[in-house]
């Protein structure tokens, strides 16, 4: 059992977490039996593990996990699984997200990027298209990323759903307004999106962790992520 | 034919000013001490590819005026951050950018390794990439209606460069798991490769060691460097050095910053007489 008082303090990393975990189980998607996580994605892996261990039988292929990593046939062989229909969910960020669900990380102004340049596309131009379900994810909710017309196009696609900061979008040829995180207003969310999107007159609020998941994340989610991510395992969950 | 053993300056000296060089990422064996050598040497022009994106050595190569351009799918520094010499150069304009999608590269070499024209890859169709890339090109799938699908040209570096754990008397390498470096290998015109060491007995002998060991048919040449990833990882061998590396992202935001790293790390005596 963990304390009412210790339970209070939840992170917003443990609430995506779970938010992506519920968005993997949503059970009017297709089935997520194989699950690939990219590079420098703490909180989307923290979702997997929360998902496998809360007794799920998923296959997760985790790109940068060095022991246990599944790959033997080095880094194509994600993209050669995908290709042929082997992963069925995959995470996607970008620097810039619009309204019609295409993300940028090429960088703004003149291609490629003479504002401001992001890294590259790394495997999304294939990956979008190719994996039945997408789930795109990114912490920062601004204007700045969510615009109504990438700069440029590194992939299409369309997403089961968009996981930022402040609320959770649902995608149908256009985004749609599915759940606020605590503190969040439609107001607030409105004034931070620069694309256009669905808002029905009611939106329910993220629920919370459940006890159960917060025990799970800090005790062996946080385990499994240690190796991997032991920066971000320390900013949550502290030493020890 | 057996391969040279030569030292890690020699072996910098088969790298010509221009080429086409193929360089992993911070994940898979890189080259470090020979980038460090390649910039002691002044190389000039390098077209960097990524394999298949770019991490720390290509920050370093770029900062270090040795690169004309680079194609790969992305650079970074992963955790320390942006790699901020190529984000410099790229505002400067002082390189040329040939972005690139992960499977796009490894199906490029692929073809190479084949010794066919061209590869097809599915997906990317949709993205601004295919603008960018006057050399890929969308044809109609000959064996079906209505598919267009993506052909890939060949791509066959001049030079690969890597860092592998061990070599063999005979000049074959162990990469282990990281087969993209056989690919690779497969492809280039010439590899070169710095191990930790070199054990006596055959590497292709081992059952165990085999699959993971790249045939001595491929390497040019190979120089003997303890640590020569550092500061990244090597497989189970040693852990990134992340202190290092963080510390190298900040410096490498100012001119200035980055001067006094290659003086500290690269240019040193101690620095280069380590290796």
């Amino acid at each position: 059992m963990i304390a009412p008082e210790k339970r209070g303090i939840i992170t917003p990393e443990e609430r995506l977490a779970c938010v992506l975990a519920r968005l993997i189980l949503d059970p009017a998607a297709p089935p997520a039996r194989h699950i690939a996580v990219g590079a420098a994605s703490p909180i989307p892996a923290a979702a997997c593990w929360l998902v496998r261990t809360l007794g799920h039988d998923v296959r997760l292929s985790l790109l940068h996990k060095r022991t246990g990593n599944p790959f033997t046939e080095g880094s194509r062989e994600l993209f050669d699984l995908a290709g042929q229909g082997r992963i069925d969910l995959f995470f996607l960020g970008g620097g810039q997200i619009d309204g019609a669900g295409n993300i940028n990380l090429i960088g703004t102004g003149e291609w490629p990027g003479r504002t401001t340049r992001f890294p590259g596309s790394f495997g999304s131009a294939f990956m979008y298209t190719v994996v039945p379900r997408t789930i795109l994810f990114r912490e920062e909710h601004s204007r700045r990323v969510l615009v109504p017309r990438v700069d440029h196009v590194s992939a299409a696609g369309s997403p089961q759903a968009l996981v930022t900061g402040r609320c959770v979008f649902r995608f149908a040829s256009r985004f749609t307004l599915a759940s606020l995180h605590p503190g969040e207003s439609a107001t607030s969310v409105r004034d931070n999106t620069g694309f256009g999107y669905e808002s029905p007159p009611e939106v329910p609020t993220t629920p919370e962790p459940s006890e159960q998941e917060l025990q799970l994340l800090r005790g062996p989610v946080r385990v499994e992520m240690l190796e991997t991510y032991p920066g971000f395992c320390r900013r949550v969950w502290g030493e020890n | 034919m057996t391969q040279s053993v030569l030292s890690l300056d020699d072996l910098a000296a088969g790298v010509p000013d221009g080429a086409l060089l193929a360089l992993p990422p911070d994940n898979s064996l890189p080259p470090s001490a020979l980038v460090r050598a390649l910039v002691r040497r002044g190389v000039r022009g390098l077209r960097l590819l990524g394999v298949p994106v770019s991490g720390m050595v290509t920050d370093l190569l770029i900062g270090a005026g040795c690169v004309a351009s680079v194609q790969s799918s992305a650079v970074s520094l992963g955790e320390a951050g942006t790699a901020p010499r190529f984000t410099a150069a790229l505002a400067a304009g002082s390189i040329e950018m040939i972005d690139a999608t992960c499977p796009a590269i490894h199906t490029m070499l692929q073809a190479a390794e084949k010794g066919v024209p061209f590869m097809p890859l599915r997906g990317v169709l949709g993205s601004d990439l295919l603008a960018h890339r006057p050399d890929w090109r969308v044809i109609d799938n000959p064996f079906d209606h209505d598919d267009p699908i993506l052909l890939l040209p060949a791509l066959s570096p001049d030079v690969a460069a890597f860092h592998a754990v061990l070599a063999d008397a005979h000049g074959n390498v162990w990469v282990g798991r990281r087969r993209e470096l056989a690919t690779l290998a497969h492809a280039a015109k010439r590899t070169l490769v710095t191990v930790e060491r070199i054990v006596a007995d055959s590497l292709l002998d081992d059952e165990r060691m085999a699959p993971g060991t790249i045939a001595a048919t491929y390497i040019e040449a190979i120089a003997v460097v303890e640590h020569g990833a550092w500061p990244i990882a090597l497989l189970d061998e040693y852990e990134a050095d992340s202190a290092h590396i963080a510390e190298y992202a900040r410096l490498a935001r100012s001119d200035a910053g980055f001067r006094a790293y290659l003086d500290s790390h690269v240019f040193a005596r101690s620095a280069a007489a380590a290796e």
